[in-house]
């Protein structure tokens, strides 16, 4: 039977001591939102660059510019020779265009080693070549493929909620159970008539509480930023970051189930956390990752996590099509949380 | 008497190592204040922590408000309130939001205001626990002991590293509960907060009971009730005749500390004029004399030839 009484205030309090704690709020909620903008807008993804072409002032140059800028391929503009070689020289340029005679020929000048160069060459020349009249032999055709999801953003944001339920995850837990522990707060609390159950269902909650606005603010932040679609059902994300936020608050309650000093719960934390960080594909794709070492990789819980609300978010999976890494996620869990409740030690 | 508290041959060994606690018989009697006096690693802590159900006893027969620990149903932790040596509170809360959530625990609670108003913390109740004196901090865990109505209130060092004003309120909170009818058992190594607090005091040293009784009737034991502290210059020629010293009409006892002797006597006014008189005649000169009123320090000193505490 729950106390209901002392359940809401053992959740009221630890929010009370959150909202206090302008560097918690920091780091949990304000640096993911900096990170994912910062490295979302260095890794945007660009339309290719326009060929930059000079051409040399004369009788019909003006002309070719305006056929070349119609293009919408080429960035052409009129210069005289001397002031071309030097655009050529500073890569203002990638090209210098003269034309030759009275025939209406060209002359292109560039260098063959740079791959702006070649690929101006190209441009232009087809561009004018086009212009005069040819015709291709051979019909062809472009699709444009552009995958949904596919952007680095898309990417990014999932695996920062993963990696941001797993460091809240234990060091909420973790690090709060080590500190009230060795503040003898814990001991104070059951001497008490306080259930230890209620109380430890209250640190999921909050953990619980806490992933809604984890979660929320970067779904959110990366729809309105970066124009991000959530592909499944927000109920499915959402459930996706619950199991994950009390899988890596159980591995908190069982780092700090036997502590005695905050310093060694903390290092403890870090050998845990740090291969995760590496390894779990947060920044880059797990996949990188040398095939022989992919099982033991996809077996760690934040792999799993990411894993799926990747797969959700961006491609829409729905639930039975990730079966494997739930398991995975929801067993680590599961485990480390009946361990922590037998190992753990109140005083 | 109603017993409220009742150990037989408690014993507690830490890993098979230390015996923190060697066999304590302890009976503490319904609305009695009890008090455990004792010096630092005597094993107070490990016995009442053993008393308030947080810690196993090794051997031994505990009995709170005539129940067991073990039994199921007793409710126990309900009726009653506990301090612990050391608790840091969590400084993010205020003193209300921290009372508030002991209320919770309760089936029974008092009225968080009156409890405040109570240990003098109302004007205080808003503030976080972070920006609270040592002192304040101490009442607000005897508040949160306070706060389920405990039939029994635990007190383990409950002025240790306080300013003497603190001290005097918290010894103000402690006796208004006990004369609601409370019952209190508490450790200290202060011997004035006994003699002032304790209507029963039990020494112990060494995980044992070494005396017991009134702070009165222990102090009486002594023999007299006044020491008479006196240092001789150190020209003197050789030293005091212990067995000449207790010759004294109504001296009970001599001892030495350094250059300090330290005569305990039934009458002062008897016992003064002879000892001038011994050293007038010894051709000792005196350098210092002063008269003070029996303690329980002196008890102790005299049952172990140490002091309470080391300061």
């Amino acid at each position: 039977m729950i106390n209901w009484k002392a359940l809401g205030q053992l959740i009221y309090v630890r929010m009370r001591e959150y909202s206090r704690e302008p560097e918690v709020l920091f780091w949990a909620f304000i640096f993911p939102l900096l990170l994912s903008s910062g490295l979302g807008i260095a890794f945007r993804d660009r339309a290719p660059d326009k060929a930059y072409a000079a051409v040399i002032r004369s009788d019909g140059a003006p002309a070719v510019v305006a056929a070349l800028r119609a293009s919408g391929f080429v960035q052409a503009e009129l210069l005289d020779e001397t002031e071309a070689r030097r655009a050529l020289r500073r890569g203002k340029v990638s090209l210098i265009l003269r034309l030759t005679g009275g025939a209406g020929g060209y002359e292109y000048q560039f260098d063959p080693l740079r791959p702006d160069g070649k690929l101006a060459r190209t441009m232009v020349d087809q561009v004018l070549q086009q212009a005069a009249g040819r015709t291709d032999k051979v019909p062809t055709r472009d699709a444009i493929f552009s995958e949904p999801g596919a952007r680095y953003i898309d990417f990014l944001i999932p695996g920062l909620i993963g990696m941001n339920l797993m460091s809240g995850g234990m060091w909420g837990v973790g690090f709060t159970i080590a500190e009230m522990k060795v503040k003898k707060l814990l001991k104070r609390l059951i001497a008490t008539p306080m259930r230890p159950t209620d109380f430890l269902l209250s640190i999921m909650a909050s953990r619980l509480i806490f992933m809604f606005i984890e979660v929320g603010t970067l779904l959110i932040f990366g729809a309105l930023a970066f124009g991000m679609k959530i592909r499944a059902p927000l109920l499915e994300v959402l459930a996706i970051g619950g199991l994950g936020a009390l899988t890596f608050g159980s591995m908190g309650l069982l780092v700090a189930a036997r502590a005695e000093r905050i310093e060694s719960v903390m290092g403890r934390m870090n050998v845990i956390m740090m291969p995760m960080f590496v390894f779990s594909g947060v920044f880059f794709s797990a996949e990188r990752f040398p095939a022989a070492t992919q099982p033991l990789i996809k077996a760690l819980p934040l792999t799993a996590l990411n894993d799926s609300l990747r797969a959700a978010i961006n491609e829409g999976t729905p639930w039975a099509g990730l079966a494997v890494p739930l398991l995975i996620l929801a067993g680590w869990g599961i485990i480390s949380f009946a361990v922590a409740v037998k190992r753990f030690r109140w005083v | 008497m109603t017993i409220a508290i009742r150990c037989q041959d408690l014993r507690k060994r830490y890993d098979n190592k230390v015996d923190a606690v060697s066999g304590i018989d302890l009976e503490v009697g319904v609305s009695q204040c009890f008090g455990l006096l004792g010096p630092n690693g005597a094993g107070k802590t490990t016995t009442v922590e053993i008393l308030e159900g947080l810690l196993e006893p090794t051997s031994g027969e505990v009995e709170v408000l005539g129940r067991r620990w073990r039994e199921p149903g007793a409710h126990l932790r309900e009726r009653l309130g506990i301090t612990l040596q050391e608790t840091r509170f969590s400084e993010k809360l205020t003193v209300r939001e921290t009372l508030r959530l002991f209320k919770s625990f309760y089936r029974k609670s008092q009225d968080l205001t009156q409890v405040l108003d109570s240990v003098s913390l109302i004007d205080k109740a808003t503030t976080l626990v972070a920006k609270l004196s040592g002192g304040q901090k101490q009442r607000l865990a005897v508040a949160c002991a306070l706060v389920g109505s405990p039939e029994i209130l635990f007190l383990d060092e409950p002025t240790t590293g306080l300013d003497p004003q603190s001290r005097r309120q918290v010894w103000d909170i402690v006796r208004r509960f006990q004369t609601q009818g409370g019952t209190v058992l508490l450790t200290t190594h202060y011997m004035d907060e006994a003699e002032r607090l304790c209507d029963q005091v039990a020494i112990v040293d060494h995980g044992k009971v070494i005396a017991r009784g009134s702070p009165r009737a222990l102090i009486h034991s002594l023999g007299g009730d006044h020491v008479v502290e006196f240092s001789v210059a150190a020209n003197a020629a050789g030293e005091l005749d212990q067995a000449r010293m207790l010759a004294i009409p109504s001296a009970i006892q001599c001892r030495r500390e350094g250059e300090l002797h330290q005569l305990t006597v039934r009458e002062a006014h008897v016992a003064i004029p002879a000892l001038l008189e011994l050293l007038r005649r010894d051709h000792y000169e005196l350098s210092s004399l002063t008269t003070r009123h029996a303690s329980l320090e002196d008890v102790f000193v005299n049952l172990t030839g140490r002091h309470l505490r080391d300061d």
